[in-house]
């Protein structure tokens, strides 16, 4: 219980960090959102009466002050580009984005596990040498790319898929994940090559332990030793790796969001950064960065539980 | 066994997964729909008096009409209002209010709905005027249906501001509840995904063709094309000569228009070189136009030499291309008179997300090189160049598109006056500064469109700027609708667009 409160109190004062550095770093940038909104057609009093309309004329320590304790009683403030609270224009967003990364990981998972398993059982064939090779290639490739190459294959040529014909999903859920489905792939493919590649080491190396070795010159039989023993203790490292990866595939699905025209957080996080819309830019990044700690942490608590032996 | 069921089991439910995300979502053959590609979404408010972005009001166009309304040939013909009669004295306008004209919410249009429009622009609460060709309005009142305007001073493009949209008095929330008397109604958005417009049934006029209508933000450029081949949109208003090329033997027809902007090296006439009228010379001599439109722009664009495009129509002077034709050995000597006779260096910048003025200035570099000028360009975000360049003109020079803001003379021209705030190129000349005041006081037509000309022959002749183009309008419309058509400003009249037969 300690520990959880320790790890919760870390979590708060990094988020605290987060949201200073970036408020703070916003101010120093040029750049005016009052002057990207009136564009060419500015004229100084017009600029200085919304200024004025946007807060930008207080100090920036006083802004801050504002901005920080609406957060803590969860209003985000209003966002300068659309004239509607952060909260309500965000929420469709990040359902859109989760719905994104959760398929991600799951087309990760169900495909990296067995062929972990599978390549490592295969370890000694030469299929074992093709394997690596694909996986290596296919672990470099960025997912933007593979997303682009996905589109021509799938969307153009195929007509598998109607390339931006997004759907949202609170219009027809099944068509939304339908479409869905080849970005997830494009963010899920790189992180199957490192799964499986991961799994596939761990595996081997369980294997060669004494245990292994004492289990099966007791007569037991293969598979038995396999599933419960080798590759429960295999697996550990794998999730612990599966948890840190998740905040990594929520932030590689801004990229790939471009690419498929899906309007998540990311594309609201780009044009929110071009038109300098601070508490837009303000609220989606704290979320990242509370996405990032929550992994962290549910990683370390994954850690206590499978491994008795860390205890603090 | 088991384990080969589970398999199967995983292997069906991915491709069930994929297979739903074909077909399904393409947009139907039916007439009376339509979706409409956007570059950017409307950052910007709602509200017709508020929002700034030419982006916004191209699609505001669709929702908002003002007492007259702009037609694809420029002219002003009557709308909210039935007919309107200006004073011989040119200082009291008299507009009939057409019967029967209804808002979007089914309310019909008062006298004292357009009275509200016009005192809101006149100043909007802190003492500004949000047009400011209002301040110079003496008296505004209704008698009946007719509202008569007066003014202080006689304005010859007064009637230009007239297209000020009509709203209710009523609307609490202008700014994200739109309600209009246009041909298309507000009806829902969703920020960074589409704007949905419906057919205004009890319009006025003649009524839109196409009943539903989505605008899409395509924010990627480089997935238009895609878009546009997977049949995710119908219709792209501002594609690239390469997308153009790309779209060739597609379902779609590429129709070109002007964009309607005087695209030029705009320099900054205040810091050294540029303050010397004879280096701003000897570059507008090594820059050849033509060669850049070839080079960049497969050879659409129409080459323009001041700051006035062809579709003004009376105020274009095409001869101001001749002044400066391509003359390398000119340009060297006016180089030498101002004393650079080994050239100099100066850095052009280009706002990054622009590529038609990127591909501009790559030319203009290399052809400076030949008078020994050695030019540098710097990327800027859009934001830093509208903070650095445009208000805080801190810079040599950049490449940009200046387009109206209404159609008049004065929205070219007005701001090269010297005190103006919008004057970014910091041109002085009190000559040019006293005839566009003439100009913009004298009734007499015929006499107004001489001295705006003057003003742009001084801009010529002054070389102000580096005069490059005004820029084609590339449009992909699916050959599924035909109707669209181009006008001298900057809207988008989907009303117009209907299902090809």
């Amino acid at each position: 219980m300690k520990y959880i409160l320790k790890k919760v109190t870390t979590m708060l004062i990094t988020l605290f960090v987060v949201s200073v550095l970036v408020f703070f770093s916003f101010s120093l940038i040029p750049g005016n959102p009052a002057l990207s909104k009136l564009g060419t057609e500015a004229t100084p009093e017009r600029l200085s009466a919304l200024e004025h309309e946007m807060g930008l004329d207080k100090p920036v320590v006083e802004r801050f002050g504002e901005w920080f304790t609406g957060v803590l009683r969860g209003d985000f403030g209003r966002s300068y580009s659309y004239n509607q609270s952060v909260t309500s224009l965000l929420k469709e967003k990040i359902a859109t984005t989760l719905i994104l990364s959760v398929m991600a990981i799951v087309i990760c998972v169900v495909i990296s596990l067995p062929l972990g398993i599978f390549m490592a059982r295969k370890s000694d064939s030469k299929l074992d040498i093709v394997f690596s090779a694909v996986n290596q290639i296919i672990m470099s490739i960025p997912s933007f790319f593979s997303g682009i190459i996905l589109t021509l294959i799938f969307g153009i040529t195929l007509k598998l898929f109607t390339p931006g014909a997004y759907v949202p999903y609170h219009s027809d859920l099944i068509k939304c994940i339908g479409y869905m489905f080849f970005p997830a792939l494009a963010i899920a493919l790189p992180k199957i090559s490192m799964v499986s590649k991961l799994l596939k080491d761990t595996v081997i190396k369980e294997a060669g332990k004494e245990y292994v070795r004492t289990a099966y010159s007791r007569g037991n039989a293969t598979k038995a030793v396999f599933y419960r023993h080798v590759l429960g203790n295999a697996l550990i490292p794998v999730i612990t790796f599966l948890g840190m990866t998740f905040a990594d595939i929520i932030a590689g699905s801004i990229i790939v969001e471009q690419v498929f025209s899906v309007p998540g957080l990311g594309r609201i996080l780009l044009t929110s950064i071009s038109g300098r819309d601070y508490p837009v830019i303000e609220a989606i990044i704290l979320l990242l960065a509370f996405f990032v700690v929550l992994s962290n942490l549910i990683v370390d608590l994954l850690y206590h539980k499978f491994d008795p032996r860390i205890h603090v | 066994m088991k384990r080969r069921i589970i398999a199967l089991l995983l292997v069906s439910a991915i491709t069930a997964v994929a297979l739903c995300g074909c077909g399904g979502d393409k947009t139907e053959g039916g007439s009376s729909k339509i979706t409409i590609g956007i570059p950017q979404d409307l950052e910007d408010s709602l509200d017709p008096h508020i929002a700034v972005a030419a982006g916004t009001k191209e699609i505001l166009f669709n929702i908002y009409e003002g007492l007259v309304k702009p037609d694809s040939d420029g002219n002003l013909n009557p709308a909210v209002a039935e007919d309107y009669s200006i004073s011989d004295d040119g200082l009291t306008y008299t507009f009939k209010l057409r019967d029967g004209v209804k808002f979007h919410n089914g309310n019909k249009v008062t006298a004292d709905d357009v009275l509200y429009c016009i005192e809101r622009n006149a100043d909007d609460g802190s003492g500004n005027a949000l047009i400011s060709a209002f301040l110079n309005i003496d008296s505004y009142s209704a008698d009946g249906n007719d509202i008569i305007i007066k003014l202080k001073e006689a304005d010859p493009d007064f009637l230009q501001y007239m297209t000020m949209a009509i709203i209710p008095k009523d609307n609490a929330n202008p700014d994200t509840n739109p309600i209009g008397t246009g041909p298309y109604k507000y009806v829902s958005r969703s920020p960074q995904e589409n704007i949905v417009l419906k057919r205004f049934d009890d319009y006025w006029g003649e009524k839109a063709y196409i009943e539903d209508v989505t605008l899409k933000i395509c924010a990627n450029a480089d997935t238009i094309v895609m878009d546009l081949m997977g049949g995710s949109i119908d219709f792209f208003a501002r594609i690239t000569t390469a997308q153009a090329a790309q779209l060739k033997d597609s379902d779609y027809e590429i129709l070109e228009g002007t964009m309607n902007l005087v695209q030029a090296m705009y320099l900054n006439n205040a810091v050294k070189p540029f303050d010397d009228a004879r280096v701003r010379q000897a570059l507008c001599y090594a820059v050849d136009p033509d060669e850049i439109i070839d080079l960049s722009f497969d050879g659409k664009g129409t080459p323009i030499g001041s700051s006035m495009f062809p579709a003004f129509g009376k105020y274009y002077i095409e001869e101001t291309n001749d002044v400066y034709n391509k003359d390398i050995e000119k340009a060297k000597a006016l180089l030498k008179e101002a004393g650079y006779p080994d050239g100099f260096t100066f850095s052009i910048k280009v706002p990054s997300n622009y590529q038609p003025h990127i591909d501009t200035a790559q030319v203009i570099v290399e052809q400076l090189k030949a008078i020994g000028v050695t030019a540098e360009i710097k990327l800027i975000e859009w934001d830093s160049w509208l903070s650095d360049v445009y208000t805080g003109r801190d810079f040599e020079a950049t490449v940009i598109g200046v387009d109206a803001s209404s159609m008049t003379a004065r929205s070219m021209l007005e701001r090269f006056v010297s005190d103006s705030s919008k004057n970014f190129i910091n041109f002085n000349d009190p000559e040019y500064d006293k005839l566009l005041k003439e100009a913009l006081t004298t009734v007499d037509d015929t006499k107004q469109t001489e001295l705006y000309k003057q003003c742009e022959w001084i801009l010529t002749n002054d070389a102000a700027n580096v005069y490059i183009q005004d820029l084609a309008q590339l449009v992909a419309i699916n050959k599924k609708f035909t109707g669209y058509e181009f006008y001298p400003i900057y809207v988008l009249d989907i009303a117009k667009i209907k299902p090809a037969e």
